[in-house]
């Protein structure tokens, strides 16, 4: 029963770090239609910070946080001024290399800096167990679940209520009649990215917490397969994102313990391919067909 | 050159306002264009070889030379996908090492078979030249049985949908490269240690011929009514159908002739560099042969393959400064999208008959400003909506 | 491709609906009939009850406000959406369950309100994309360009000139037919759809964007097409002078159903058509 527990905790934390990735995906890809290959490498950036601030300054592991969130943000905003945003006009096809190439950019840029060896980062916190009704949890994976939890309904929140989140559906909607009604179109692309890094930000520190490593090339697989994830939902859906994590994250779990974990990136492709080809638009998706 | 475009026999009069110059238009025959391409091709393979046999180029180079030939196998075979049929497929190299290891293992099974060893294949005999073909042939046919599987289900999908599953398919081919020899009980692929012992088949003349015929039935493909419907659904998929293009049939023949043609790829590939490791066939190398493509121009089969060459020589040629080769890469990249959106030739194709046809009608850029741009103008609006 | 070489099952049906015909098109069966054809958008009625026996040589109108209808029931009938209810019969064969493609190749050929050219391709591919299900070289020909392939080429390249000269657009040929103009394009897209050999061709809005002078003259063109190819058409237009002028019966839907139907004197007299055109006036 414990193993069992353990490894539903196992499944929904690695579920829940896909998620946080998984909703900038679908955020930014909801705004402006771009599969955004930096998000994941974004992650990256964030676990770099926090082992720079904790493990080479020595600072305070909430400094670390903090700042690995800002830095994220930041990224993201600056990604989307320098590359993207000349680009609002041109070719999706066009946007997407771009976005590859700043993904080849930041990978490397990593690498030159920081080596190609991973760095360990520290713990966050002493605590490694919390005894709930008897049951010795993991810290940092009950800490994830619920951090998640709290990043979802403040998500949704900001979208649903906020002045902001208006702006942003209005613009996914129709850009041209958005800019037509007043708001301003590239401020609100670039709170989009501000938010959808903001995520990746805090999903770098969770990476960091249950993994404890940053490496180059961490953001690729993570990327790709939070990005599995947000298309399994419906890409442009935030429950979608939700769910797709952790459907991602509990399949994984689930080949792992069945001692099949060389197959398991397999079994998560044929997961979305079989979602997809029986959804085409996901599980949350909207479908848009073309006017004849 | 392979790639010239058709204009014979019709009377040449463009908006562009060269009018009036129809039927007295001096035009080079069919066979003509064709003698001149293959005399071109010839003594490029001749004069390569030659060079090689003289030592002017040295075994590495001849080596790298090999890689730009695979290479622009690889990137004129997506681009009938992403150029041609308008679609975005981002597991080319699932395709590639499909190909690699049906054509390496069925090379290596067979030269067993027949008793032929490793060095005969580097020699050459008229047997190791039928089993390298043969392999050849194996892969391609293998990668388009893949194309084929992958292709139905992906297909029905549009845009990025497409893009996601072509990525998911090629990632599960990976995966399955690498851990199929537990399944099967024997070894057939290698696992992650990899397969070795390819007999070093691929050599500058059997790269080169096979890159000048896989650009001869690209180009003669889409220059016939199955190309026209191919670049019909391209520009616009409801129109075709309604103009009685069977939509599905047409998606998977350039689907699967891209498979095909990667699938050589990848038996040439395996022949030269001898070691087949599934690592080598991740994503990364599926977006490497996809911004050949982008970077080329979209729908430009010399775009695609100077673009190949560019980038494969280029990597090796920065080898002394690697640390910032692959920075440079990528700003090189992101400039290019946000400075030229439409590719370096946008699509367009260079053709060699068009230049001695015009200077056999006299025609020259400096003389007259119209023709040329057209096609140029062309390229300028290759929007690559996918 | 199996698609193409399978045989069409003959299904005739006894149309119930009186329809209008042309007296020199009686005796033989209607091109094109539709019968209780509709379809629902989510619970909404977009098209209901449509019915229609079109013969072999007969122009027709179909006309209503903006929203009644009209492009739907082309969409309808070329299985571009796929119908709730009703039966779509092309020169006697059923329909349902064929793809696009395959109801082109059974006889019906369009145009799109919103045009939609191969606008990278040439004017001249643009008509051979058209004839493609005509021409039959196998692709292996084609790609080692045995001499069947150059001999059809070649056949084709003067036929879609020939064609190109019905709408004197032989000077465009080599002109990529996104940079034609508007008017152009238009007749562009009527001669893509003829190339299709089509038993009936349905047009959609062919004179939006024309100006006097050019819809007298597509008038004429439409008549021309008509006599020379021996087809129905079947046309949407907004424009009365066209719609009065050439069609010999005219359908007006309003809210996706029809509700009158005649030649365009009864329909220029109809107070109902005046009524969903105009709205109900209250006479005391």
């Amino acid at each position: 029963m414990d193993i069992f527990l353990s490894q539903v905790l196992n499944g929904l934390q690695l579920g829940s770090i896909y998620a946080l990735v998984a909703l900038g995906y679908t955020m930014v890809y909801g705004i402006i239609l771009l599969l955004n290959f930096a998000h994941g490498d974004i992650i990256m950036v964030g676990a770099y910070v926090s082992w720079l601030v904790m493990a080479q300054l020595g600072l305070n592991p909430v400094l670390a946080i903090l700042l690995s969130i800002v830095a994220c943000t930041l990224m993201g905003v600056i990604i989307d001024k320098v590359a993207y945003a000349p680009l609002r006009n041109a070719p999706r096809l066009s946007i997407l290399i771009t976005a590859i190439g700043v993904s080849y950019f930041l990978e490397n840029g990593a690498q030159l800096v920081f080596g190609a060896d991973p760095k360990v980062v520290p713990a966050f916190t002493d605590i490694s167990t919390i005894n709930l009704g008897g049951l010795a949890l993991s810290f940092p994976a009950v800490v994830t679940v619920l951090v998640t939890i709290v990043a979802t309904v403040a998500l949704t929140l900001l979208v649903q209520k906020s002045k902001l989140g208006k702006a942003m559906r209005a613009v996914s909607e129709d850009m041209g009649a958005a800019r037509l009604m007043g708001i301003n179109v590239n401020s609100t692309i670039s709170f989009t990215f501000a938010v959808g890094s903001a995520l990746a930000g805090i999903g770098a520190v969770l990476y960091a917490m249950a993994y404890t490593q940053a490496s180059p090339t961490m953001g690729m697989m993570l990327g790709t397969k939070a990005f599995v994830a947000a298309v399994l939902g419906g890409i442009g859906s935030i429950p979608g994102a939700v769910v797709g994590g952790l459907i991602v994250g509990f399949a994984e779990m689930i080949v792992t313990w069945l001692g099949l974990s060389v197959w398991k990136d397999a079994v998560v492709f044929l997961l979305l391919i079989i979602v997809l080809i029986v959804r085409p638009t996901g599980i949350f998706g909207r479908t848009m067909s073309e006017k004849v | 050159m392979e790639e010239e475009i058709m204009t014979d026999k019709r009377p040449i009069i463009s908006t562009g306002g060269r009018g009036g110059a129809s039927g007295s238009k001096k035009t080079l025959p069919m066979p003509v264009r064709y003698a001149i391409n293959a005399v071109l091709v010839l003594l490029v393979l001749v004069v390569g070889e030659l060079m090689i046999d003289g030592g002017a180029i040295t075994r590495y180079q001849s080596t790298v030379l090999e890689q730009v030939g695979v290479y622009i196998i690889l990137a004129v075979s997506l681009n009938i996908a992403t150029g041609y049929l308008g679609q975005l497929p981002l597991g080319h190299a699932g395709f590639m090492s499909v190909g690699a290891y049906g054509c390496a293992i069925f090379v290596m099974r067979m030269a067993e078979v027949l008793g032929v060893g490793a060095r005969d294949f580097t020699t050459g005999t008229p047997l190791t030249v039928l089993l390298v073909i043969g392999g050849l042939l194996v892969g391609g046919l293998c990668a388009a049985v893949a194309g084929i599987i992958i292709g139905i289900p992906a297909l029905r999908l549009k845009g990025d949908y497409l893009a996601i599953i072509t990525l998911a398919f090629a990632e599960i081919i990976r995966v399955v490269m690498l851990n199929i020899d537990s399944v099967l009980g024997f070894k057939l692929t290698g696992g992650a240690k990899g397969l070795t012992g390819i007999p070093g088949y691929s050599s500058f003349l059997l790269v080169f011929a096979c890159v000048a015929i896989v650009c001869f039935l690209i180009h003669t493909m889409m220059k016939s009514r199955h190309g026209r419907a191919i670049l019909a659904i391209r520009d616009n998929e409801i129109a075709a159908e309604a103009t009685g293009v069977n939509t599905t049939y047409y998606k998977t023949l350039a689907f699967v002739a891209s498979a095909f043609f990667a699938g050589m790829a990848g038996g040439l590939y395996a022949g030269c560099i001898g070691v087949l490791q599934p690592a080598y066939f991740g994503f990364m190398k599926s977006i490497e042969i996809l911004v050949m493509v982008v970077l080329g121009g979209m729908g430009s089969m010399l775009g695609s393959a100077l673009s190949a060459t560019v980038l494969t020589i280029l990597p090796e040629a920065l080898r002394a400064f690697s640390e910032y080769r692959m920075i440079a890469y990528a700003i090189v990249l992101i400039l290019v999208m946000i400075f030229r959106p439409q590719g370096l030739l946008g699509s367009y194709d260079f053709s060699l008959s068009r230049i001695i046809e015009r200077v056999m009608n006299r025609d020259f850029p400096w003389k007259k400003k119209d023709d040329a741009p057209a096609d140029a103008a062309k390229g300028e609006e290759v929007s690559a909506d996918v | 491709m199996s698609s193409e070489k399978k045989k069409h099952r003959s299904v005739l049906v006894q149309m119930e609906t009186p329809n209008l015909i042309p007296e020199r098109d009686l005796g033989t069966i209607p091109v094109l009939q539709a019968e209780h054809l509709g379809i629902d958008f989510g619970g909404l009625t977009a098209v209901d009850d449509f019915n229609i026996a079109m013969g072999r040589t007969e122009i027709s109108g179909l006309i209503g406000p903006n929203g009644a209808g009209k492009t739907t029931i082309f969409n309808l009938l070329t299985n571009v959406y796929q119908p709730t209810r009703g039966t779509v019969l092309v020169d006697g064969y059923d329909t349902a369950g064929k793809s696009v493609a395959e109801v082109n190749r059974m006889g019906i050929a369009r145009t799109f309100q919103n045009i939609r050219l191969f606008s990278q391709m040439t004017v001249e591919q643009n008509v051979l994309v058209g004839f493609g299900n005509t021409m039959k070289t196998h692709l292996i020909t084609d790609m080692l360009r045995l001499p069947g392939h150059w001999k059809q080429e070649a056949e084709f390249h003067d036929r879609a000139l020939e064609l190109l000269d019905i709408f004197d657009m032989r000077k465009y040929a080599d002109t990529q037919a996104g940079n034609l103009p508007y008017g152009a394009q238009r007749r562009l897209e009527i001669l893509r759809a003829l190339a299709t050999s089509p038993k009936v061709l349905l047009l959609d809005e062919p004179a939006a964007g024309m100006n006097p002078a050019e819809t007298e003259e597509l008038m004429e063109n439409i008549q021309k097409i008509r006599d020379e190819f021996q087809i129905a058409i079947l046309l949407i237009e907004h424009d009365m002078s066209l719609v009065m002028g050439v069609c010999e019966v005219v359908g007006v839907l309003d809210y996706g159903k029809i509700i009158a139907k005649g030649t365009p004197e009864q329909i220029q007299n109809d107070p109902r058509v005046i009524e969903a055109y105009l709205g109900k006036q209250e006479v005391k």
